[in-house]
């Protein structure tokens, strides 16, 4: 993908997110997540039923990078089974470390494939993708 | 000014993190590689040569402190490892013994964690009541606001005496005038103040001084409580160990050593201690009123500058020291300082540990430049530059 369309996108979601915003919904399970080494900060909340995501939101400050990724990540969740999210989720973090990965599965995450280049924004991008898995890990504890 | 003593600015860095830590002039690391070098030894425990030097040049930092702050006595000088220790020292070696449940200590939103914590810790602990100083529209602190907050319970009122985000300069004296007239303790945390404005602590009537000396051009890992001899005498170690005491027993019994070497357990950081020496002595070597005048007129320059650009926000525009706190509009904090990273730039983004003031500031993360001597109008012309450019901000951090 063309570097310009990559920052396109990300922009796009930086500066109009998706679904930025809370509410007060006890179907839903809540994780706050953040850097310790930096300052973003974000909330997310997820819905499930029956094995598959129905909707989630996030509210929260944080860089570019990490506001777009959180942004892309809902997109690409949502409607999904929760072992899909959680192949892409994985997928995911094993592109942003630099480890072997399926670029099929990314869709729209591709974006994010240089972000390498740049060690210390790692974790921005990295971020969301803590606050999925920490999010899938309560549901997952919730069926046993 | 000094430019040569800091080898590091000939790499091209423009250094606008100075409220983080300063960068180090050679004479303050020579001595230490002296130290490391020519006579390396532990400190009160030889007969040999390179002991009695280490002795000598080590004690000899106290009084340079002394003189520094205008004490009175070399046992009013406490060396720690930090300002963090310092404020720790004096809240749970001495208030924690003194106050009682409901005395009140005042402190404000804008001060620093390390002035915050603690005494969050003595209300869980025992009960005393942690009340914050309103600031005024500007986030600064007013005498005013101090005095109508002070109520008969206030025992202790302990603020920062320049904060790190908003850098507005405290009215000490005024302040320790008030603390005496009411017999309430005063506690000042001059981490960020120490280098840049003249302290004198009997002049502000001071009860406690705290300070790193690593935001003074001296090394990290070192810092000084300065404490009135009588309060000194009654705080209690919150270390113990070899050197600082005088005997002990099978039986149980102990004796400890006075202040200072009481609260000096273990090997201290020696070689930090010789560096703090040297900080102070070329602090004193330009004269610290000189650095004062000099730091603010960069201050009221990049201010001046910074406000002809339309989308800057400016957070502290009047506050009387190095510290600038801005937002480029509409740009989180810190992918402003990654952008200016690119230029070779280095600033702070963040809440800078003062983590309360977003009830006030309402917004929660800043960028913030401080200043120190060696910084330039033409460092700060790039950093205009930059900033102009800012439109470009997401080219550059995307
Ligand atoms: C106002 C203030 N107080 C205290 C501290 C703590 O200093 P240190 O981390 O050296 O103990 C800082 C450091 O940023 C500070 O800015």
């Amino acid at each position: 993908m063309d570097k310009e369309i990559k920052r396109a996108i990300i922009l796009d979601n930086y500066q109009n997110p998706i679904n930025k915003g809370l509410k007060k919904d006890d179907s839903y399970i809540l994780k706050n997540t953040n850097n310790e080494s930096c300052i973003d900060n974000i909330d997310m909340m997820m819905k499930a039923e029956n094995g598959v995501i129905k909707d989630i939101l996030f509210d929260g400050e944080a860089c570019a990078i990490c506001t777009s990724a959180t942004s892309i990540i809902i997109k690409s969740l949502i409607g999904k089974t929760l072992d899909e999210a959680e192949k892409i989720i994985t997928n995911y973090q094993d592109m942003i470390n630099e480890k072997d990965y399926d670029k099929d599965l990314l869709g729209e995450l591709i974006v994010y494939e240089d972000i390498c280049m740049q060690p210390n924004r790692k974790k921005c991008a990295l971020l969301p993708s803590n606050a999925v898995e920490k999010i899938l890990e309560v549901i997952r504890n919730e069926k046993k | 000014m000094n430019r040569d003593d800091f080898p590091i600015l000939k790499d091209g860095v423009i250094y606008f993190d100075n409220g983080a830590t300063t960068l180090k002039p050679n004479c303050v690391v020579n001595e230490m590689v002296n130290y490391y070098t020519k006579y390396t030894s532990n400190i009160h425990r030889g007969d040999y040569d390179n002991a009695m030097k280490t002795n000598e040049v080590y004690d000899k930092v106290r009084e340079i402190v002394k003189d520094f702050i205008n004490a009175k006595d070399i046992r009013e000088i406490v060396y720690t490892s930090g300002a963090t220790e310092s404020i720790n020292l004096v809240a749970f070696g001495f208030f924690k013994k003194y106050l009682k449940k409901d005395d009140e200590v005042l402190i404000n939103k804008a001060e620093h964690a390390s002035n915050v914590l603690p005494w969050l810790v003595l209300e869980k602990e025992i009960g005393i009541k942690v009340k914050y100083i309103p600031l005024d529209e500007n986030h600064e602190l007013t005498i005013d606001n101090i005095e109508k907050t002070i109520t008969d319970k206030t025992k202790v009122i302990s603020v920062a005496h320049i904060s790190n985000v908003i850098g507005d300069v405290r009215n000490i004296d005024e302040i320790g005038k008030i603390c005496k007239s009411k017999n309430i303790y005063f506690v000042v945390d001059a981490a960020q103040s120490i280098s840049h404005y003249k302290i004198d602590v009997e002049k502000s009537n001071i009860s406690f001084l705290a300070f790193s000396g690593h935001k003074m051009m001296g090394p990290t890992g070192v810092g000084i409580l300065y404490g009135k001899k009588d309060l000194l005498e009654k705080t209690d170690p919150l270390k113990y160990g070899g050197g600082m005491n005088q005997s002990f027993e099978s039986n149980g019994d102990y004796i400890l050593k006075t202040t200072p070497i009481k609260f000096e357990a273990g090997t201290p950081p020696i070689a930090e201690v010789i560096g703090l020496g040297e900080a102070i002595k070329f602090i004193k070597s330009i004269g610290i009123e000189k650095i004062h005048d000099y730091e603010l007129k960069l201050k009221e320059y990049m201010v001046e500058e910074l406000s002809k650009i339309p989308n800057i926000i400016l957070y502290n525009k009047n506050s009387k020291s190095g510290i600038l706190a801005f937002n480029v509009e509409g740009v989180f904090s810190q992918d402003t300082s990654v952008y200016l990273n690119h230029y070779n730039i280095a600033i702070r983004a963040g809440n800078h540990c003062a983590k309360i003031l977003k009830d006030d500031l309402e917004i929660k993360n800043t960028c913030r430049v401080s200043l120190c001597l060696y910084n330039t109008k033409e460092e700060i012309d790039v950093l205009v530059k930059a900033l102009k450019n800012s439109k470009d901000i997401f080219k550059v951090v995307i």
